[in-house]
Formats: structure tokens, C-alpha cells, sequence
């Protein structure tokens, strides 16, 4: 018997107290890894996309669009590599399904994002096509489209000049991503920005926002600060930020979601403190006169504190571990199941679990542990 | 049969303060479940009660048509004169139309103490008919603004969260400065704006036209009749819908998220729950092996065991259920948040806890209670009373 199969022995006598207090562990640790994977979600953002981009919008509200000859000047701006504007479509596919559909300048688009790969052949179609559309991958497998098809994209904002808000565009291309992360965000659709500002009601000269590539991504706050200078006291004054300030400004809009988390992620573990620290100080007190036989043996006041914690860690890490993979699983399928909520149970998460794990092994562990270090063995024994 | 459930459900319970670790886990762990599942229903209902409160079911809104929101609407003079004159539409104390036309703007405000990230808010330009069409809307503090100048009255969650937004200060917005003269409440989602007159917002924001008109009907019925009379109209492109439809098919979305999350969450809660109240009556069954077996011996039948262990984990699950709804009510009714809402502007709401909300929560914990104590106290009952007597 060593002294790790006396531990796992321990955690396994009463096997029905245990696997629900394990149980109890594992649902909480779910709950953290979903909750967290949110939490994530909304602080910190999309990483991958560093800061070699910036997203000029119009200070008050990215819903407000930029004048197109403001795209000029943005490129005047020394540091500016390629700019394009961008401007949202409201694209609805048959009537229900809404689409992130934006119009661009082809060829500039293509050098601000390379990462958005396509063969060149297709690039230059786009661009000379006036109604050409591409569309990225998974949202073309979603919808089943076909390069070369007629694909028609209603708006819920622009009317053609015609009246009708039923656009049509030709597919030319499908865009896949670079990598990893950039084939997950295959999402969107891009239409030819030449052909919705003549042909829509409204006018033309919409820029909607600026997509702006820097040539060194160190110059990031100082051309942000150039261009915004730039417009200052102008009727169209603008906000910079690099890309993923912008995307994490977006998400604050929807209010204190780290909060909420926080709070129902509080009384989850606040309860399973209690779940759990019932258990190890039941399990303790039948065993004190195990203790005392143990110190009698020889064992020191130290190892015996050791044997408590190093079960109550057993008993929460495994808990912990196997919750933490469920939330994993949970969340693959989530991004499987085509659900737009981009939940990912990744190192961050796991990081924080971990750490959680650890947190809730001592305070659960600790007050037990003391109590078997300081028995004091004929008290034990005699059972006072 | 009855007297004798009575009687040992009568000791099961004088006895819970014995085990008050184990009934403690059960009635912590209903109580968080309760709490949680409703702090976050009564956020989806605050916010659609906030939003259903903003609109009256005979006042018309008129919006370019395919618009979802006002936001996306934009109408010209011309149009706005036509549809002031379309039938149905009740006349005002100075024998006008009783018609609003108004034109929204979106502004970027810092929320008091933070300096780097603007919340955007909705100011609403708005004609003096826009006051009687809407007459819960009271001025609660100053005066109106005049019409001509660069005047506001916010709202009084405006006032209450963001700077320079208070009465007497000098608001600047989109490069104009604008001076607060007054608050007003109206407990439902304008409160969250801004408000001016329509003139000076369109010559300070460099607009030509309106972003709708708020009409006021004579009748529900007249609404359909306006609506089709400007259909009719060649000339115009035009939705018209009820003011109230217009603000709760705006709650859709985020009572759906909420929703889910709620359901989620509480799932996966209760779950646990379940677990931990499994455990918790199994060891109370185990620490009475003893007692329960001498009962059985001197006469009690098993049924009567089962049910008092059953009415034990149930009366432990709705005092638990209980505490969570309280703590739920004390903690959070009424706290304010604000999130985005239909014109990607900030919308204030305030927590809702409502007795329907308690009442699906007890009967989670009812449900709970049930599942947990089932299966022990089958097992009690079932338990053979020789080997519990021998048992030390």
C-alpha cells in the first residue's frame, strides 16, 4: 500500500457519498467552463487579430456612414498601407436569415485583409464584375451556393433605384481563411461597393467604415491619432481604434456581461464550497480514530495533513478535470452545431479552472486537514 | 395510515437541527439555483416590460417602409404632410392632427467616471403633439425646453448615469453645445433619450427630414384604415404598426437570449442540485438507520417511512427555494443596467422580480426536492430492518 493508493482508497469507501459529491464537482465545473468561455467572449476578445489594422467609424455611432471622400485623406496619412471602405448592406437571405453582407472595394479589401485567401483569378472578377459577390465558406456550405450562381440578397435598409429592396449578385468566388481562426469567421459576404452606390435609392458616396492597413503595426496609435485629427470639428468627426479595440468596444455595448457571470459563477461555487466541504468534514470526523492509529504508526502530524488535503485535491482536481472536459465537448458541438454564439472552452478558461480547482481543494480541505494534524492520538482513540 | 406518516414526519423534521450540515447543503444549494434562475428572468422581464410600457396601442408609428427601425426610416417634409393629413387620426386641443414627426439622432455620452468608452444614446427631435401622444411622459424636474434653441430634456436614467447630463449643465454633442433644462420620467424606454425640438435637430444635425411620425388614432380599429389609406397612396412607401408592436417586437431577441441562457443555466444548476441533495438524504437516511428500523419494527409500515423522508426533502427544497427568491427580490429588484436596443443606443431597464417568476422557481425546488429525496427514501423504506438494527 503506498501512500497515493491509501489516498484513492480513502476518497473510494463510501462509493455512493462520493461519486455524488463528485458529480456535484463536475456539474459545477461545467457551468464554470461555459460561463467563463462567455466571460472570454466578451473581455478579451478576438485576439488573432492583433494590431497591423485599424477601424476608422464615425465618432458618435458606427451606424452613421462615412462620406466616401474622406478615403483620400485616410490614405495620405503616412504609415496608411491600404484603406477600403466598407459599408453595411443589411443583407437578408430569403426574407428570415440575417447576413453579414458589406460592401467593399475589391482590390483594396484584398490587401487589407490577406488573410481572406482566394485564387487571384477570382479577385480581379470580383473587382471588374459590377454585380459580383463573394462569400466566405462556411456560409456559402451553410446556404449551399455555388460559385458561378445567381444569388439573390434582399436588404432590410437599401432600395435599388427601382424601388425593390431584391438585389441579385453573381457568386464569384468563395473565401476561405488563412488558418484556424480566420476559416472559423468565414461568415460574411462582400459585395462589389461600385455597384450598390449607384444603384442604390439613397444615393451615393456611403463609405460606411474604413478598414485601414497600417505598414508598421507599432504606428497604430499614432496614426489613429492622425487621421482622427484629421476630421476634428469637421461635420464628419471620426473614431480609430485598432481592430481588436474596436470589436471589444462593440461588445461592451451589451452591457456588463462580465458581471452577470461573475455573480451566478459566485453563488455557484459559494454552494459547492458548502457540497463539497460537508462531505470531506463528514468523511473526516468517521475517521478520526483511522487518525489516531495512523500517528501511532508512526505516521507525523504532517503526513497525516498531507493524506487529508492530498484527498480533498483528488476528489475536486478529477471533479474539476472532468466538468472542465464536458464544457470542452459542449462547446465543440456548439460550434459544430452552427449556433452563432462563438463559445470556446480554450486555455484562458482552462487556466482560470484550474486555478479555481486549487482555490476550492484548499478552502474546502484546509479546516480538516488542521483538525487531523492536531489530533492528539489517546484523545482520538478514547473517542473524545 | 395518515397518523402514522404524521408522526414520524413529525420527528424527521424536529430532528433536521441534528443534521443541520447535510440540510444546510440542500437548502444553500436550492436557494442558488432559485436566486439565479430568477435575477436572470427578471432581467429579460424588466426589459420587456420597459419596452412594452413604451408604446400605446392607438398611437401609430410611420416609417419609410421595409424599416424595421426608426433608425433605418428616414421620410421627407412632403411625406410627413401627407400622412399628418391620412384618415383616422384624432385631432389635437388646437384642432390639428394629433401627429408627431420626428427625427432621431444617435449621440455619443460618457457615463459618469469613464473616460475612454462613449455609450451611444438616441436624442429625439420631436414636435409638441409628441408630449400629449404620450401622456405618461412628466416633466419632473426644470421646465420644457423652448422651441429655437439648443435646449434638452433627458430622461431621467440620462440625468442619472451619464455626465453633464444633469439640469443646469451644458451638454456638448456632435460638435454643438446643448444646455439641460429639464428631466423627465416616463417609466418606460425613453427615458433613455434625449429630447428637442425636431427644427433644431435637423439645423444642428445638418438633417433634411424626419425619421418618422407618431400618430394619434382615433381608434385601434382606425390604425388599419391609415395603413391602408397610404398604401393606397402611389406615392408613398410607408409602414404603419402600433406603437406597442413596434417596441415589443424589439424585446424579441434579447428575451429569446436570456431565455436560453436562463434555461441553460438553471438546468445545469439544478442538476447539480439534484446531486447534492442526493447526497445530502442519503447520509440523513444513513445516520437514522437505526431509528428508522426500530420504527419499522414496532409497527410502522414502510409507506409512512417513505413519506416522511420524501416530505423532508421537499419541506428542506422550498425553504431553500424560498431564501433564493427572497435573496433574488431584496438583491435585485429594481436594480438599474442598461443594454443595447434597437438603434444600437443604450436602453435603461430595471430588474423585474414578478410572483409569477417565485412561483416557477419554488417549483423547481419542488421538482429538485422530489428527485432528490426519491431515491433515499425508497432505500429507507426498503432497508431490511435486522441488518439496520445490527448496524453500529
Amino acid at each position: 500500500m503506498t501512500k497515493t493508493g491509501f489516498v484513492i482508497a480513502n476518497l473510494f469507501r463510501k462509493k455512493a457519498r462520493t461519486s455524488l459529491t463528485m458529480l456535484s464537482i463536475i456539474t459545477a465545473f461545467l457551468l464554470f467552463g461555459l460561463l467563463q468561455s462567455v466571460n472570454v467572449l466578451f473581455s478579451a476578445g478576438a485576439d488573432f487579430l492583433g494590431t497591423a489594422r485599424l477601424i476608422t467609424q464615425a465618432r458618435v455611432s458606427f451606424t452613421q456612414s462615412l462620406p466616401m471622400r474622406m478615403r483620400a485623406e485616410i490614405e495620405n496619412v503616412p504609415g496608411v498601407e491600404a484603406v477600403t471602405q466598407s459599408q453595411w448592406f443589411g443583407g437578408v437571405w430569403q426574407g428570415k436569415d440575417q447576413l453579414v453582407a458589406l460592401a467593399v472595394d475589391p482590390l483594396r479589401f484584398h490587401a487589407v485583409y490577406p488573410e481572406w485567401d482566394l485564387p487571384e483569378a477570382q479577385w480581379k472578377q470580383f473587382a471588374e464584375t459590377r454585380t459580383a459577390m463573394v462569400a466566405g465558406r462556411k456560409i456559402a456550405d451553410q446556404y449551399g451556393w455555388k460559385v458561378g450562381q445567381k444569388v439573390p440578397i434582399s436588404s432590410n435598409i437599401f432600395p435599388q433605384k427601382n424601388g425593390s429592396k431584391d438585389w441579385v449578385f453573381d457568386l464569384v468566388g468563395i473565401v476561405d481563411g488563412k488558418d484556424e481562426e480566420w476559416k472559423r469567421q468565414a461568415t460574411q459576404v462582400w459585395i462589389n461597393h461600385g455597384y450598390f452606390d449607384e444603384e442604390n435609392q439613397f444615393g451615393s458616396g456611403s463609405g460606411g467604415i474604413y478598414l485601414i492597413k497600417l505598414k508598421n503595426p507599432d504606428d497604430a496609435t499614432k496614426v489613429a491619432r492622425i487621421i482622427d485629427a484629421k476630421f476634428e470639428n469637421s461635420p464628419d468627426e471620426t473614431k480609430t481604434q485598432n481592430e481588436k479595440d474596436w470589436n471589444l468596444g462593440f461588445a461592451k455595448q451589451f452591457g456588463d456581461i462580465g458581471l452577470i457571470v461573475r455573480w451566478i459563477l459566485f453563488a455557484v461555487f459559494f454552494t459547492l464550497l458548502l457540497v463539497v466541504g460537508n462531505t470531506m468534514a463528514q468523511s473526516m470526523r468517521e475517521r478520526v480514530p483511522e487518525m489516531a492509529v495512523l500517528k501511532t504508526l508512526g505516521f507525523s502530524d504532517g503526513t497525516v495533513l498531507g493524506f487529508v488535503m492530498a484527498e480533498t485535491v483528488a476528489l475536486c482536481a478529477i471533479g474539476g478535470l472532468i466538468g472542465l472536459g464536458l464544457a470542452t465537448v459542449a462547446g465543440w458541438f456548439i460550434a459544430q452545431s452552427g449556433i452563432p454564439i462563438p463559445l470556446r472552452v480554450e486555455w484562458r478558461v482552462w487556466t482560470a479552472g484550474i486555478i479555481a480547482i486549487l482555490l476550492l481543494s484548499i478552502a474546502v480541505g484546509l479546516l480538516p486537514a488542521l483538525r487531523a494534524k492536531r489530533l492528539k492520538i489517546v484523545d482520538a482513540l478514547a473517542g473524545r | 395510515m395518515l397518523s402514522q406518516i404524521f408522526a414520524i414526519t413529525g420527528v424527521n423534521l424536529k430532528s433536521i437541527p441534528e443534521r443541520w450540515g447535510p440540510s444546510l447543503v440542500i437548502i444553500i444549494g436550492l436557494a442558488g439555483v432559485v436566486a439565479v434562475f430568477t435575477a436572470l428572468l427578471a432581467m429579460s422581464e424588466g426589459f420587456s416590460a420597459t419596452l412594452a410600457a413604451t408604446g400605446s396601442k392607438d398611437n401609430a408609428l410611420v416609417m419609410r417602409g421595409g424599416s424595421t427601425t426608426e433608425l433605418n426610416s428616414g421620410l421627407g417634409r412632403e411625406e410627413t404632410n401627407l400622412i399628418k393629413l391620412g384618415p383616422g387620426i384624432r385631432k389635437g386641443a388646437d384642432g390639428k392632427p394629433l401627429a408627431s414627426a420626428e427625427v432621431i439622432v444617435i449621440a455619443e455620452l460618457f457615463k459618469i467616471g469613464e473616460k475612454v468608452n462613449g455609450s451611444n444614446l438616441t436624442v429625439r427631435g420631436v414636435e409638441p403633439a409628441a408630449f400629449a401622444l404620450r401622456p405618461k411622459l412628466k416633466i419632473v424636474e426644470g421646465r420644457q425646453f423652448k422651441p429655437g434653441l439648443r435646449e434638452l430634456v433627458v430622461g431621467r436614467s440620462v440625468s442619472k448615469q451619464y455626465d453633464d447630463a444633469q439640469v443646469g449643465k451644458t451638454l456638448r454633442m456632435r460638435g454643438s453645445d446643448w444646455t439641460v433644462v429639464g428631466v423627465f420620467e416616463s417609466g418606460d424606454a425613453h427615458e433613455s433619450e434625449l429630447w428637442t425640438d425636431v427644427e433644431v435637430a435637423q439645423s444642428s444635425f445638418g438633417r433634411n427630414g424626419y425619421s418618422s411620425v407618431l400618430a394619434g388614432m382615433e381608434s385601434e380599429q382606425s390604425l388599419k384604415g391609415l395603413g391602408a389609406a397610404l398604401k393606397a397612396d402611389p406615392r408613398l412607401n410607408l409602414d404603419v404598426i402600433s406603437q406597442q408592436e413596434y417596441f415589443s417586437a424589439q424585446t424579441k431577441q434579447f428575451r429569446q437570449t436570456i431565455g436560453i441562457l436562463a434555461v441553460i443555466v438553471t438546468s445545469i444548476m439544478a442538476l447539480g442540485a439534484i446531486f447534492a441533495a442526493l447526497n445530502s438524504m442519503f447520509a440523513a437516511v444513513a445516520t437514522r438507520a437505526k431509528e428508522i428500523a426500530t420504527l419499522r419494527a414496532i409497527g410502522f409500515g414502510g409507506f409512512p417511512v417513505l413519506v416522511s423522508v420524501m416530505i423532508e426533502a421537499l419541506f428542506l427544497a422550498l425553504v431553500g427555494g424560498l431564501i433564493g427568491a427572497l435573496i433574488a427580490y431584496l438583491l435585485f429588484n429594481n436594480m438599474s443596467v442598461s443594454t443595447i436596443g434597437a438603434n444600437f443606443t443604450q436602453v435603461a431597464f430595471a430588474f423585474k422580480v414578478t410572483p409569477v417568476l417565485v412561483g416557477i422557481g419554488l417549483l423547481i425546488s419542488i421538482a429538485v426536492g422530489f428527485i432528490g429525496g426519491l431515491i433515499p427514501a425508497w432505500m429507507a423504506a426498503r432497508q431490511s430492518v435486522t441488518t439496520a438494527l445490527r448496524s453500529a
